[in-house]
């Protein structure tokens, strides 16, 4: 998984930030950390802030828990979004979302955590 | 050349009382027998994994409680692929010449060893550990997000997928095993509770106990023989995020391989034991594998086509839905249906003609496939 020294902080470790990696070789964007690029294998990918700006791919309204702490949220909507850096990512979203939504990231208080959450794009 | 011998399939459900390795022993003890052997005649041994209770080396603690000391033993990972996965690699044993008799094996309770929350919790850390899990995604949400995805593309329907769930039901009442044998209807489907939209409980495989075994052998034991024709895998990705787009999924990688390697026709085929966690897993797969067109599955549904005396009998024992999922067994169980009825030995859920099956494996969230023809052999 990881295993690159991480220069930018980001939720996933309590920064209020999506970050991802940009291949300085072949120009690929990937966002699961590691030390080399995916695509072609060269070392050392750049790590960039993302807008937070994407559109909605897929979602999925979780009503049934596993933790305590996660049934605290239920209703919780799942949702993968197409960045408009490139890449895909998984977070949370408004329960009305749609498919093919625009939308904007903030962040939000998750059973003890801070996770992405998205909301459609004010026009 | 290698011939599936003998298989051994405990009732899906509650078995009160029954460790993971009882389940695995008594499924064991029956393949053997169905294989018409003894069990020092067992020289290679592949089993799955228990979420119950994990361990490094299962498929010696099992040889040695069994009371086996086989030639080549271990186990086997690939989640839900797991059983099709080792059904593979007895294949290419037995034709290698490594082992005669592969007992593939596994078993698990799932139910009642723990509680659901902890089944649930085990089986979401398929997730990544730093940009999923965090999240609180259950693995019905890693599929509601497909099926979201799945129903928008191709204009299917909740109604659609009940009518798995129904069909499912309806065959596992016929079998005195599944775990489930109450009618359901596709409006007790629509109005049961929901677990990750658009899934919902009776779109959800169950949690089980159980076990289930068999034999890969390079001749044939009986007079009726189920070879394997051919087999192949597919694995793209691990993690939902990661998925590529559903025109690019496993499986259709995975049955184009197997079908070079069996030489047959998706026309060839007489009889489907398909992979179906969830009604969206099956309805994909269905068209991914070719047994219907894009947005089609649930129309062919309706009109009686994967039912028992259709054209393509699917899953005569209720598959995972109904007839339940006790892990690595859950498709396990599929095998055992598909020889039974290929041996004309499946009561009164015989199907007409069984002489050529495919079957197919899914694990993680469509991440790693497995696709199998077998053929019945005089």
């Amino acid at each position: 998984m990881s295993g690159s020294k991480q220069s930018l902080a980001d939720w996933t470790t309590g920064a209020e930030a999506i970050v991802y990696q940009s291949c300085t070789a072949c120009g690929a964007r990937q966002y699961f950390r590691r030390s080399f690029c995916v695509i072609c294998g060269a070392p050392d990918p750049v790590e960039r802030r993302a807008s937070g700006t994407g559109t909605i791919y897929a979602t999925s309204l979780v009503c049934r828990a596993a933790t305590p702490e996660t049934r605290a949220h239920v209703p919780y909507n799942i949702v993968l979004v197409d960045t408009a850096e490139g890449f895909r990512m998984m977070a949370h979203g408004d329960n009305d979302l749609a498919i093919d939504d625009k939308v904007t990231a903030r962040f939000a208080r998750f059973a003890g955590r801070l996770v992405p959450y998205f909301a459609r794009t004010k026009p | 050349m290698s011939f599936i011998t003998g298989v051994g399939l405990t009732a899906y459900g509650r078995h009160e009382g029954s460790s993971s390795l009882d389940l695995m022993s008594k499924a064991a003890e029956l393949a053997i027998a169905d294989a018409g052997l003894r069990r020092n005649e067992i020289d290679g041994v592949l089993c799955g994994y228990s979420t119950v209770a994990p361990h490094i080396m299962l498929a010696t603690v099992f040889a040695e409680h069994f009371g086996i000391r086989p030639a080549y033993a271990h186990a086997v990972q690939v989640g839900g692929a797991t059983g099709l996965a080792m059904t593979m690699l007895a294949h290419h044993l037995a034709e290698a010449g490594v082992a005669k008799h592969v007992l593939v094996v596994s078993g698990e309770n799932r139910l009642t060893g723990q509680s659901r929350d902890a089944s649930i919790l085990a089986l979401a850390q398929v997730g990544h550990p730093e940009y999923e899990v965090p999240l609180g995604p259950t693995i019905p949400a890693y599929y509601g997000l497909v099926a979201s995805r799945y129903m928008h593309e191709y204009g299917v329907t909740q109604e659609d997928l009940a009518e798995f769930a129904v069909l499912m039901r309806s065959h596992a009442l016929t079998h005195p095993g599944a775990q489930f044998h109450d009618p359901i209807t596709v409006a007790d489907v629509m109005a049961s509770k929901p677990v990750a939209l658009p899934l919902k409980l009776l779109d959800c495989c169950p949690v089980s106990d159980g076990g289930a075994a068999f034999v890969v052998s390079r001749e044939r034991t009986g007079e009726i023989g189920v070879r394997v024709l051919g087999c192949a895998q597919a694995h793209t990705h691990q993690h939902v995020t990661a998925a590529p787009a559903l025109s690019e999924l496993g499986a259709e990688i995975a049955i184009a391989r197997a079908k070079a390697a069996a030489g047959v026709a998706i026309s060839d085929i007489r009889y489907a034991a398909v992979y179906d966690s969830f009604t969206i897993t099956l309805a994909m797969l269905l068209e991914d594998l070719g047994l219907a067109g894009r947005g089609e599955a649930a129309a062919r549904v309706r009109s009686g086509h994967f039912s028992r005396d259709g054209e393509m009998p699917l899953n005569t024992h209720g598959g995972l839905l109904s007839y339940g999922h006790c892990g690595v067994g859950g498709a396990m169980a599929h095998l055992v249906e598909t020889h039974l009825q290929m041996t004309g030995r499946a009561g009164n859920r015989q199907v007409r003609d069984a002489s050529v099956a495919l079957l197919h494996g899914d694990g993680g969230v469509l991440s790693s496939h497995v696709s199998m023809f077998l053929e019945r052999v005089r």
